[in-house]
């Protein structure tokens, strides 16, 4: 059994939108995906069904041995706890500072204080943003805050980490950092990576696997591959 | 340990969102006060009324003069009769007869004064006065049917009772109780929908921070926390001016009217422990209904 099984997803929403049209993808564990392919074509709602923002309208999503789709809406914090999830907008709290933004899910979690600072000081070690524990969000670099957002995600270590366009609103200098930041999460805590980004560089120099749709189904799906999503039609 | 530590955190940040949306807070907070002063009327209304018709009950009697030329026999049945009306409690009957009455007009009547004279010299055979029942009853608007069924009886020459008015009051009384309990009720309702839309308009505020609670795995239970602990305070704070102007009100207006409502008859409730009960249903009323307030508004915004 591959650790993420999406097997024969359909994704309608209300208006009648197909985003997924019967797409199937294994990945296994420790694996660092690209998602890619051009604006609407279902990516960030392939993503959303792995941590189940949305729930598939037909066919079974697998992640860690959770079918995904089953999971009770009461029950969706279970999961999320063992995921890490990074957006292109950050979703930083602007009152919190970095470590406060860093501790929350652990601190609503109720996990003891002691054990809350030794988990953020490592996961802020992991993204280098050592000594910025007491500054707000903005008065961080557009770079920094994204990091504060990977060490929130990392910071119970989990199995999964999605990043939906994590490098959207950077530079191409900085877009490259945190790039190197999520690939050595990979490495080192054998995390398994999806990163949706519609990123030509990036992803032509990392020499991933690439996952390329067009209109909710896999037209491309390469080891060691390249962006291949604008000589799609 | 780990639910107290989620409480305290809590509860400190909810004390912290009151203050941050001060200008919101303080307006439920002056709404629900308003409307819980009403219910402290309402309450304070309501529980001297209760005290009211509940001694006027207590203290419903009638007096049935028999026959003075009535056989022990005949007495004794008069008594039967009485005892099998419903209405009448029947282990309270007092019965004085010739001498009894006699007895007590000599104790009441000043020595030396005519009455005196003339009553002592009478003797059993020429006493005129009519022995008597004194009866009490059970219901109020009953009294007039069981006088008639007394009046009817054999030997019974007339039936007094004096709480006419009174027994016209009870029903209008009992529904002045009725309508306090109905505004009690109605003005829960209203502080249900003022907190329930404070709690929205902060869901509002924070609706980022709920998104971002649930993306790190925050439980239901956790997310509603805060704002069911922020409208539990808004209704407990929200008591507090009631209950002080219950406590310090009340018993100013009782000292004020020397315990008495208008009439005599009308006994108010002492202020304690009255106003101490009617305080903890204030702060009772309060607290659940902020939370319910609360509960109910967070439901609908979150995917629970
Ligand atoms: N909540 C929703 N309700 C209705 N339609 C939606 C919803 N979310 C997405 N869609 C539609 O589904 C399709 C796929 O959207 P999705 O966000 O998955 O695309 P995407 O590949 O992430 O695009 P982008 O690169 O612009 O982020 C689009 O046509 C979009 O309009
Ligand atoms: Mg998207």
């Amino acid at each position: 059994m591959k650790f993420i099984e999406i097997k024969h997803c359909y994704k309608l929403y209300r208006d009648g939108v197909a985003a997924i049209s019967d797409l199937s993808l294994f990945i296994d564990k420790g694996e660092f995906v690209f998602i890619t392919g051009e604006t609407a074509c279902g990516k960030s709602t392939l993503v959303k069904m792995l941590y189940r923002e949305e729930k598939p309208t037909k066919g079974t999503v697998i992640v860690g041995g959770i079918n995904v789709a089953k999971v009770p809406n009461s029950k969706v914090y279970k999961l999320r706890r063992k995921l890490g999830i990074v957006f292109q907008d950050f979703k930083l709290l602007p009152k919190l500072t970095v470590y406060e933004n860093v501790a929350f899910g652990l601190s609503n979690a109720g996990v003891a204080n002691s054990i809350i600072r030794q988990k953020v000081r490592l996961a802020l070690e992991r993204v280098g943003l050592k000594g910025k524990e007491k500054s707000f969000p903005k008065n961080l670099s557009g770079g920094e805050q994204q990091r504060v957002c990977i060490a929130r995600a990392i910071v119970n270590e989990p199995k999964l980490l999605i990043c939906d366009e994590p490098t959207g609103n950077l530079d191409p200098k900085t877009s490259k950092e945190i790039v190197k930041v999520i690939n050595k999460i990979n490495k080192e805590m054998k995390t398994t990576v999806v990163m949706v980004t519609h990123d030509k560089e990036i992803v032509n120099s990392m020499r991933k696997r690439v996952v390329t749709l067009s209109n909710g189904v896999i037209v491309d799906d390469t080891q060691k591959g390249s962006y291949v999503a604008d000589e799609i039609d | 340990m780990k639910l107290i530590r989620i409480f305290f955190r809590n509860v400190a940040n909810a004390f912290k969102s009151i203050v941050r949306n001060f200008s919101l807070s303080s307006a439920s907070l002056i709404c629900t006060t308003i409307t819980l002063l009403v219910v402290a009327i309402a309450i304070i209304v309501a529980g001297n009324i209760n005290n009211f018709t509940r001694n006027l009950s207590n203290s419903l009697t009638m007096i049935v003069f028999v026959d003075s030329g009535a056989t022990a026999e005949e007495i004794a049945q008069v008594k039967q009769g009485i005892e099998s009306i419903k209405d009448v409690k029947a282990d309270e009957i007092i019965y004085k007869d010739k001498k009894t009455l006699k007895e007590e007009t000599l104790e009441n009547a000043e020595k030396g004064s005519t009455i005196y004279t003339i009553v002592s010299t009478w003797d059993d055979n020429d006493n005129p006065l009519e022995p008597e029942f004194i009866v009490s009853v059970k219901t109020a608007n009953k009294m007039e049917k069981t006088a008639d069924t007394i009046t009817s009886l054999n030997k019974v020459k007339s039936v007094k009772y004096s709480e006419k008015v009174l027994e016209k009051m009870i029903p209008l009384v009992e529904i002045v109780e009725k309508v306090s309990i109905c505004i009690i009720v109605g003005l829960i309702i209203v502080i249900v929908f003022l907190i329930g839309n404070t709690i929205k308009l902060t869901i509002y505020s924070r609706s980022e921070e709920i998104e971002i609670m649930r993306l790190v795995g925050t439980s239901n239970n956790v997310i509603r926390l805060p704002f069911v602990i922020e409208g539990t305070i808004l209704g407990i704070l929200g008591s507090l001016v009631p209950i002080a102007m219950t406590i310090w009100g009340y018993t100013i207006c009782y000292d004020k009217l020397g315990g008495i409502f208008f009439a005599p008859a009308i006994k108010m409730v002492e202020p304690m422990p009255f106003t101490i009960y009617a305080s903890l249903i204030l702060v009772a009323i309060g607290a659940i209904v902020g939370m319910l307030g609360s509960y109910t508004a967070v439901r609908r915004y979150l995917k629970v």
